[in-house]
């Protein structure tokens, strides 16, 4: 599951100021093609995500009875990351994984269990990375913060632009 | 004077980004997610045998005062087959080793023993990764190091390589102290 450890021989070599040459630019982008091909061989000759033939969880596939409660499982689910496609939500993945992952929230759902307190249990147990919702954290500040400031300079520059013309 | 100021900066940013996208591309991309529940006691579960051949695995089978190597495995995925050697070293080297059966069947797994081996104890069968999610395990084959108080230690994600015997060996020595 953890790819074969490979590293690129394109970057961190030793390049010379006297190399600066237009023949050392296409011979370095020929080896990052070549690197490229050879890393997808490898990814290529790697087997296939292997699926079991077990039928799915009881709830992975099932809505539950009552709707707010369904509604309650469907908004977390919409926002927890599936382990095996980690582009997508576990509401949206099919892998088996996110369809046991599904099956457990909507029976501790159901069981009265708020869905925050499962974010939570889910959190302590992969880390922040299983959660698409949010948060401000010691790292995602900046993600928050950096637009206040773009626009803050916007404004600042077009201002000044404005009464400069004025 | 100024438009040219201007058109260094944009081309500088442009190359930066270059540089940036050259120093990700060139890095292996590691999409494991790492369980946070190493230093944390496994949580009570109770899982029944996934086979005739052994029994089935609980939390108190795993705090019984002797450190354990606790894999996650399935007969349908094509690493754990190959990391099936690896196991047999382990076990011939003293390492106690239990198993977990992900979403598995019985006749499956009695094929899957009978063709790589059977290097364990105990086998628990979870027909709904319940115990993946308890312990934060996201895929298999994984290989934890547990010690006697039932506590994980050290997760291995990915299959065991041949060269990773002798780091598991150690780990599980420490967990011992």
């Amino acid at each position: 599951m953890n790819p074969p450890y490979s590293r690129h021989p394109c970057v961190g070599g030793n390049r010379g100021t006297d190399e600066r040459s237009a023949r050392v630019f296409v011979r370095w982008a020929l080896a990052c093609a070549g690197m490229t091909m050879f890393v997808c061989a490898i990814a290529g000759s790697l087997p296939a995500i292997a699926q079991d033939n077990m039928p799915p969880a009881p709830y992975a596939y099932q809505q539950l009875a009552d709707p707010r409660l369904e509604a309650k499982a469907e908004g977390l689910m919409e926002t927890l990351r599936c382990l095996t496609c980690q582009g997508q939500s576990i509401a949206d993945s099919d892998a088996s994984m996110a369809g046991d992952m599904r099956s457990e929230i909507r029976q501790r759902i159901a069981a009265g269990e708020s869905p925050e307190h499962i974010r939570r249990w889910l959190i302590g147990r992969y880390g922040e990375y299983i959660s698409y919702k949010p948060q401000v954290t010691r790292t995602t500040w900046p993600l928050f913060v950096v637009p206040v400031l773009l626009v803050l300079a916007a404004v600042l520059i077009v201002g000044r632009r404005l009464r400069a013309r004025g | 004077m100024k438009g040219v100021r201007w058109s260094l900066w944009v081309l500088i940013a442009f190359f930066a980004l270059i540089g940036l996208f050259a120093l990700q591309l060139s890095r292996p991309k590691d999409d494991t997610v790492q369980s946070t529940m190493i230093g944390k006691t496994v949580p009570q579960f109770a899982l029944p045998a996934a086979t005739g051949q052994n029994p089935g695995l609980s939390s108190t089978d795993l705090a019984d005062g002797k450190p354990h190597l606790l894999n996650v495995f399935a007969s349908w995925c094509v690493p754990c087959a190959a990391e099936a050697p690896q196991l047999a070293k382990l076990q011939r080297a003293g390492a106690p080793l239990v198993g977990v059966a992900v979403r598995d069947q019985a006749d499956d797994l009695t094929a899957f023993f009978k063709q790589y081996g059977n290097p364990f104890t105990r086998v628990g069968e979870d027909k709904v990764s319940k115990l993946q999610f308890l312990i934060g395990s996201s895929g298999v084959p994984e290989t934890y190091v547990i010690d006697g108080r039932g506590v994980i230690r050290h997760q291995h994600i990915g299959m065991v390589r041949p060269e990773d015997i002798p780091d598991l060996m150690a780990r599980l020595k420490e967990a011992q102290g």
